[in-house]
């Protein structure tokens, strides 16, 4: 059924790096991009995966969690990387075949550009893995919040996203409901022509865009009766705390990252 | 003593743009008071103004002749709107539209959020509010995991949260299964009984109305009875004819007073009828 | 003879999961032509779920279930027929009007069926009729239509299709009073005028009581029973035990009982009450 697909990837467990801070958790996620493209030599790619393995460690999620995330994206790797492997022609030839010729930077170069996706994939995850969406949203809030003097909405924009997420489940079991509300008086979804299909959505989408409306009215109703005026002056349950592991994480990031940096300088 | 809300000769109609037919008038020249600390049950059928006036309670809608007050303040003094808001909590029939956050706590802590409340305090009314409608055990679940009653309940935690002196709930069991309704209006009573709170519930269940102290009925907008709910129940031809129901027993009581048995007219529960006609049947010569 | 049958029904949800729940349990049933019947039990009782049965909607996990002697799964092409066979009016129905004009909508179901122009309009009509639509509104869209009408324009466009079966989910959640009164009566009409079967599916037992012949008791995905409704109103103490809230007058009736009143067990309704009662008070002979 609809309802039964997992919003976010939200891996509900205890481990250190569930209880870190999540604007720190969005922060060592950048400092993590940026160390993993900040250079081109091989120890850039041996810190990062370093730097990948320590974090999926600390975050107790199995890797085949890990291995889901990558998945999804080895069509388009494999892709790519032949690609790179016929298309670039620097260094010496490795391998030929008729007017097929492998060049030994084609290969270094793939190998490079799997590694880094591989790595981005894997740390990144390990941030949605780890971090509760409506944790994320409020970080994302209380990182861009110096936005708000440029007058972006950004307690708007949090809002936004926390009232869909509080309302894809609900919409979803909406849907199942009038999808088999619309079966029962016969309606054909999975039959005809193209044309014949896309009008045979609309029994289904009309009135799931009516109630979504009809909520959003109502909601809107409901929070101002709430007292709801918008950011200004609202104070908030949790708050959210850096403490000393959120420090050590930073400290740690950041040497990695001079690593990263220093050994581009040396090598290259 | 002080009125908790004081309507004087409301009277409205719906602007012609919102759906509504055309310079119909949903509420006619309304005078009522509502004592502070009392449970006043509004009846009436679809259509009959009782949620209009609900609506004019706290300020969502203002009327166009007359004047609403709430604790003194004029609901349509613009100024003021934040503090008849904080005042007077509602509660709307569909929970699933009235509850914002993705976890329940969070969701009870949004209006204490909106109102500044410093995060200690936030606390500490949070989890007063869920107790307070037994809701504490489910504090960090998604409302997607709860049952209509339970995420009615929350919806009431949501408004006890910023501590109002009234609570107005419109039709709140409109949605739920008798298990819902049952919890939902545990917790009604619980709030009016032991803290205090006035609350209006708007129904059109005769069984919901009979729990309160005091019965308004409404129909085309006027007042058309207002009284103890033994009072209202036991004019069964007038409810019959307003559309309303009255509670079973008090039509089979009504009934046997027709075949001329004497047996008191004002019974709206099943132990009142019981006790009657036990007495009837024993003081009868064997 | 049966029109409705299931033998050993048993419905699986997440089936492999450590969330495996059995929403309907080995249910076996023959429900009979042109009646009335009501279906009663807990949320969660499994028969909302028990009810997707019978037009195909969900398929059993293990067991068949029967529409004229025919296991309906026996031929997926002939699924969409069941359905029009079959009518299902959900909870709310009202959410899932979605044509330009109230006369369309009703129209969906008919449409769907292959029928012609003619044969289309006069059951519009007819389904109009039959739940008090006007047939001024049949022209205007259905979004502008009050609550209660919305909900008679989608419980027509269902009876439009002229089930054998009409499977009706709480159809008067929401309604007030009176509305609901109008509602069942219709219901039971519309019944009485096709000769069909009606389920109707309720919180309320006073509704059942007063509406329907059979009663269908639905008790943690197992059938508790199928029978007359007044003979299931003599078991309100079992009824009460499953957590179901049995009509003010049968627990009165109940409570007289148990002080010695000399009643018959299938009272439940408020005729019924009063009739008895003065025959009681008349005798004199009380030994209460």
């Amino acid at each position: 059924m609809l309802k039964d697909i997992t919003l976010g990837q939200y891996f509900p467990i205890d481990s250190v790096l569930h209880r870190l801070d999540p604007r720190f958790k969005i922060i060592f996620t950048m400092l993590f991009i940026i160390m993993l493209f900040a250079g081109n030599s091989v120890w850039t790619l041996v810190l990062s995966a370093v730097f990948v393995l320590m974090a999926q460690f600390l975050s107790k999620i199995p890797l085949k969690m890990s291995w889901r995330s990558i998945r999804p994206l080895l069509p388009v790797l494999v892709f790519t990387a032949i690609l790179n492997l016929l298309l670039i022609d620097s260094g010496e030839v490795v391998w030929e075949w008729q007017f097929l010729h492998i060049y030994e930077g084609g290969i270094t170069t793939s190998i490079f550009m799997i590694a880094r996706i591989v790595l981005l994939m894997v740390g990144s995850s390990l941030l949605t893995y780890t971090t509760s969406p409506i944790l994320l949203t409020d970080a994302i809030e209380a990182l861009l919040s110096p936005l708000k003097r440029i007058r972006f909405p950004v307690h708007e924009m949090a809002m936004m996203m926390s009232i869909a997420l509080r309302f894809i489940p609900t919409l979803l079991e909406e849907t199942d409901k009038i999808i088999s509300a619309q079966k029962a008086r016969g309606a054909a979804l999975d039959s005809g022509g193209i044309r014949e299909r896309v009008r045979a959505l609309l029994p289904i989408l009309v009135p799931l865009f009516v109630s979504a409306f009809r909520r959003a009215e109502e909601l809107a109703t409901a929070m101002e009766c709430r007292c709801y005026r918008g950011g200004e002056g609202r104070t908030r349950l949790r708050q959210l705390k850096a403490g000393v592991g959120d420090h050590i994480g930073l400290g740690v990031c950041l040497v990695f990252l001079g690593a990263s940096i220093c050994v581009n300088f040396l090598k290259l | 003593m002080e009125h908790m809300i004081e309507a004087k000769h409301i009277t409205f109609r719906y602007p012609v743009d919102e759906g509504q037919p055309a310079g119909e008038t949903v509420l006619k020249d309304i005078s009522l008071h509502i004592e502070k600390g009392s449970f006043v049950a509004v009846l009436g059928h679809n259509g009959s103004g009782k949620s209009t006036f609900a609506k004019h309670i706290n300020a969502i809608l203002v009327p166009e002749e007359g004047k609403m007050f709430v604790e003194g303040i004029d609901t349509s003094d613009e100024s003021r709107l934040f503090d008849i808001r904080q005042k007077a909590g509602m509660v709307f029939q569909d929970p699933d539209n009235q509850i914002v956050a993705t976890v329940v706590e969070e969701d009870v802590a949004f209006a204490p959020e909106n109102l500044g409340v410093p995060p200690a305090e936030i606390r500490s009314r949070v989890d007063n509010a869920l107790r307070t409608v037994n809701m504490y055990d489910y504090r960090s679940h998604a409302p997607s995991q709860l049952s209509g009653g339970q995420k009615q309940r929350v919806a009431i935690a949501g408004v006890i949260a910023m501590q109002p002196d009234l609570i107005v709930l419109d039709e709140p069991t409109a949605m739920l299964d008798p298990q819902g309704r049952e919890e939902v209006l545990e917790a009604i009573r619980r709030l009016n009984r032991e803290k205090g709170i006035t609350v209006v519930l708007i129904t059109h269940y005769m069984e919901e109305a009979a729990l309160a102290d005091r019965v308004v009925v409404m129909d085309s907008g006027v007042v058309v009875l207002d009284d103890t709910p033994h009072k209202v129940f036991a004019q069964v031809e007038k409810m019959r004819s307003l559309g309303l129901d009255v509670p079973q027993v008090t039509e089979l009581v009504y009934e046997l007073r027709k075949e001329g048995f004497s047996l008191p007219a004002e019974i709206i529960s099943e132990t009142e009828c019981l006790d009657a006609l036990a007495a009837l049947l024993e003081i009868k010569p064997i | 003879m049966a029109i409705l049958t299931t033998e050993g029904l048993t419905y699986i949800y997440s089936a492999g999961t450590p969330f495996e729940t059995a929403a309907v349990d080995h249910v076996d049933l023959q429900i009979g032509e042109d009646l009335m019947v009501g279906v009663i039990g807990h949320t969660g009782s499994g028969k909302s779920t028990l009810m997707q049965h019978f037009n195909g909607l969900l398929q059993p996990t293990e067991g068949k279930v029967s529409l004229e002697g025919k296991d309906i799964w026996a031929d997926k092409k002939m699924l969409r027929e069941v359905r029009f066979r079959v009518g299902l009016v959900f909870q709310y129905p009202e959410y899932q009007l979605f044509e330009e004009t109230v006369f369309q909508d009703i129209a969906f179901g008919p449409k769907n069926m292959g029928l012609s122009g003619n044969e289309i309009q006069r059951r519009v009509l007819w389904a109009a009729d039959s739940l008090g639509l006007d047939r001024e509104l049949l022209g205007r869209s259905p979004f502008a239509l009050s609550g209660g009408q919305k909900r008679r324009a989608a419980i027509a466009g269902v009876m439009a299709m002229l089930p054998k079966v009409l499977i009706l989910d709480e159809p008067c959640a929401g309604l007030d009073p009176k509305g609901r009164l109008q509602m069942l009566r219709q219901i039971r009409d519309y019944q009485k005028q096709t000769k069909s079967t009606v389920l109707l599916v309720s919180h309320s037992m006073e509704d059942v009581a007063e509406y329907t012949e059979k009663l269908l008791v639905m008790d943690r995905g197992r059938l508790f029973c199928y029978e007359d409704t007044a003979a299931v109103f003599r078991k309100v103490e079992a009824l009460q035990e499953m957590g179901l809230r049995i009509p003010q007058i049968a627990s009165l009736m109940l409570a007289l009982r148990q002080r010695g009143c000399d009643l018959p067990e299938d009272i439940y309704t408020v005729p019924q009450a009063k009739d008895a009662l003065v025959q009681l008070l008349r005798k004199g002979a009380v030994s209460c």
